[in-house]
């Protein structure tokens, strides 16, 4: 596969990036340094890595309450990132959003949304918009296995095939709606028939593996804006994590765990990293360099300030009387 | 001067906002409609709405703008979102209110706080039309007003014009603005005529209306009973009561100003909102009243709503339902007195 070297920096980093990152979120999630809910995506790193480095930097996308590694994977900030996880002023969303709603406008992310399959709607709208003024951005909705049952996704799904609208609906797999496991909850035996029902093409591929998943989607962008034509895409991986930082888990065996272990991105992708001409020194400072940019972000979030406890009335509307907030 | 119905003064505010702003688009269900089948192809735009609100956009502007969509109101209304806040200025139609149960996340958790919550660098410059209103004899899932059901969510502004110069105004301050606003059309108004200029300007939002400037007794009257409000208001005259009527027009912003002054004068207040009597804009307006102006009032706020039951079908059960001019007599005649 022909990718040049400096995205395969770009690449191995963020994903180095976004694992320590949320290994570091877990430590603080158990020292309960942080209020609110935490949800983090380790075994998603590779989906978060590879369709984003197959989307251009303004592409449009829609992320879900397990954002980190899409805003991560997006070029938001991570110093912004995390003091909006620590409530800081110096928040990406100066702290009104917390780490359920990491989301930065300016850099294509339409919202991160804790509402379960509200991001498709959003996304085609987004690529509506493109279409009816001529624009050449791609868009992009990530979601869950859990979100395939919910009406707005296929609503969404519909309305995208029948508008001809180019987008990509993106199905992370990852084995568990919440506390239930895919085999309880799918309908049609592979999940990305489900597309069927809306004459969508679709793809599945390896979640587990970066390269996999960026040459898929690359193919897959091509293909709908050339089609004008949505296309679904399920990439399968495992949910590592709880449903939240706090989750007992007792759903999911041990050895379950163990054995998808042996499929780890991270894993995987430094097993792969020779083949793109990276010796064992390159890897290990890339992995340095992540380390240090994750701790400098945790050291910069926990000493920035609070936000004034009146700033909660700043930007509900464009233009409202502010007596009238309060 | 010429006059136009409601109708006819929505239609027209849409067509020179669409004339005007080529970002302007409309989607919903059968606002163009009768498509028909690929053999027997039959009218186009042959409905524009079930009461042809929107006839003849498709025609003028062409489907790429005038989206005639599936019934997937959660899809339409998210995309809504998302078109708002990447440049378009949606307009979704809301076939009914009643409706808004399918597609209420769209509106509650992400049309209003996606400015808010996600740090303040995005708006959702969008509109919702919707039809609201008892008296049509459309039972109780196309009868309802809710108006309150959005008042209620910060980040969403509410209209709920009484007549067609209102309606002709605000709907154009509601495309413009950037934020998202429900703008509510009542059935029962649509065919009601008044003046409406051919150079009408925008009606800025948050700004109430004396509809009748009086000394004795304040009437805060909501969207249609600010019909009934005015038909008890001229026969009280007759006996010497001189009532004040005030028309919000919009309930979020609300122009409390407007209402405070008014009591201020009279003491004496009554509130008329056709919808269900708990938590609704009289309960709201009638609490702010007590709060702000506790001390100017002579007598108890009377609120007069519909009961608190659903809209029923049968004519004289609906009559019984809707508040009635009789009503609002006997209760100008009680707070004048006490």
């Amino acid at each position: 596969m022909n990718i040049d070297k400096n995205k395969l920096n770009w690449i191995y980093k963020k994903l180095f990036t976004i694992r320590f990152f949320e290994e570091r979120i877990k430590k603080i999630a158990k020292e309960k340094s942080v209020p609110g809910y935490l949800h983090t995506c380790i075994g998603s790193e590779a989906i978060c890595v590879g369709v984003m480095s197959a989307l251009n930097d303004d592409d449009w996308i829609s992320s879900t309450y397990r954002n980190h590694g899409h805003a991560i994977a997006k070029n938001c900030e991570l110093k912004q990132i995390t003091s909006e996880i620590y409530g800081r002023s110096t928040g990406i969303c100066k702290g009104r959003g917390g780490s359920m709603h990491i989301s930065d406008f300016d850099k294509g992310m339409l919202g991160s949304f804790g509402i379960v399959a509200a991001g498709p709607p959003v996304v085609l709208g987004a690529a509506l918009q493109e279409k009816i003024n001529g624009g050449t951005k791609m868009s992009a909705t990530f979601f869950g296995d859990g979100a395939i049952h919910n009406g707005a996704f296929h609503e969404a799904a519909g309305l995208a095939k029948l508008w001809d609208i180019p987008m990509l609906f993106v199905c992370e797999n990852n084995g568990y709606a919440e506390a239930t496991a895919t085999d309880w909850h799918l309908n049609t035996k592979e999940l990305k028939d489900i597309a069927k029902a809306y004459d969508m093409i679709s793809y599945q591929g390896d979640g587990n593996n970066v390269f996999e998943v960026h040459q898929i989607t690359r193919d897959a962008i091509i293909e709908s804006k050339t089609k004008n034509t949505p296309i679904f895409l399920e990439f399968n991986n495992y949910r590592f994590s709880g449903q939240y930082e706090g989750d007992t888990q007792l759903y999911q065996p041990l050895e379950e765990i163990e054995e998808a272990k042996k499929n780890d991105p991270i894993k995987k992708s430094i097993e792969m990293a020779s083949g793109y001409n990276f010796s064992s020194d390159e890897i290990k400072k890339i992995q340095t360099d992540a380390l240090n940019e994750v701790n400098e972000a945790f050291d910069f979030a926990e000493t920035q300030p609070w936000p004034n406890p009146e700033d909660a009335l700043e930007e509900v509307y464009v233009n409202y009387p502010k007596e009238l907030l309060r | 001067m010429r006059e136009l119905t409601v109708k006819e003064a929505i239609n027209e505010a849409l067509v020179e906002s669409f004339e005007n702003d080529k970002n302007v688009i409309l989607m919903g269900e059968d606002i163009a409609g009768g498509k028909g089948r690929e053999n027997y192809p039959g009218t186009q735009d042959s409905w524009g709405g079930p009461f042809g609100v929107t006839q003849g956009l498709l025609t003028k502007f062409g489907p790429e703008r005038v989206r005639d969509t599936t019934i997937t109101e959660a899809g339409f209304f998210g995309a809504a979102v998302g078109a708002a806040m990447t440049g378009l200025r949606p307009i979704v139609e809301l076939m009914y209110v009643d409706f808004a149960g399918v597609c209420f996340d769209q509106l509650m958790n992400q049309a209003a706080k996606m400015r808010y919550m996600f740090g303040g660098k995005q708006s959702v410059p969008m509109v919702v039309r919707t039809v609201v209103g008892a008296g049509f004899r459309a039972g109780s899932e196309h009868s309802q007003t809710l108006y309150s059901l959005y008042a209620h969510i910060p980040g969403l502004k509410v209209v709920a014009p009484y007549d067609a110069f209102d309606a002709k105004g605000l709907l154009l301050s509601a495309i413009k603005d950037d934020d998202p606003v429900i703008f509510m059309e009542h059935k029962r108004l649509y065919m009601t005529k008044c003046d409406v200029p051919e150079d009408m300007k925008p009606i800025p939002l948050g700004k109430g209306r004396i509809r009748r400037p009086g000394k004795d007794v304040t009437i805060i009257a909501i969207q249609r009973m600010n019909l009934f409000a005015e038909e008890a208001a001229q026969k009280i005259s007759e006996e010497n009561i001189d009532c004040e009527i005030i028309d919000p027009r919009t309930y979020s912003p609300l122009d409390e100003e407007l209402i405070f002054e008014s009591v201020r004068k009279t003491g004496r207040v009554i509130v008329i909102d056709e919808s269900n009597p708990k938590c609704s804009l009289a309960s709201e307006i009638t609490s702010l009243i007590s709060e702000k102006c506790f001390s100017d009032l002579k007598t108890a706020v009377i609120k007069i709503t519909a009961p608190h039951t659903p809209i029923p079908f049968s004519p004289p059960m609906e009559d019984f339902y809707i508040p009635s001019t009789k009503k609002i007599i006997e209760a100008i005649k009680k707070v004048h007195n006490a």
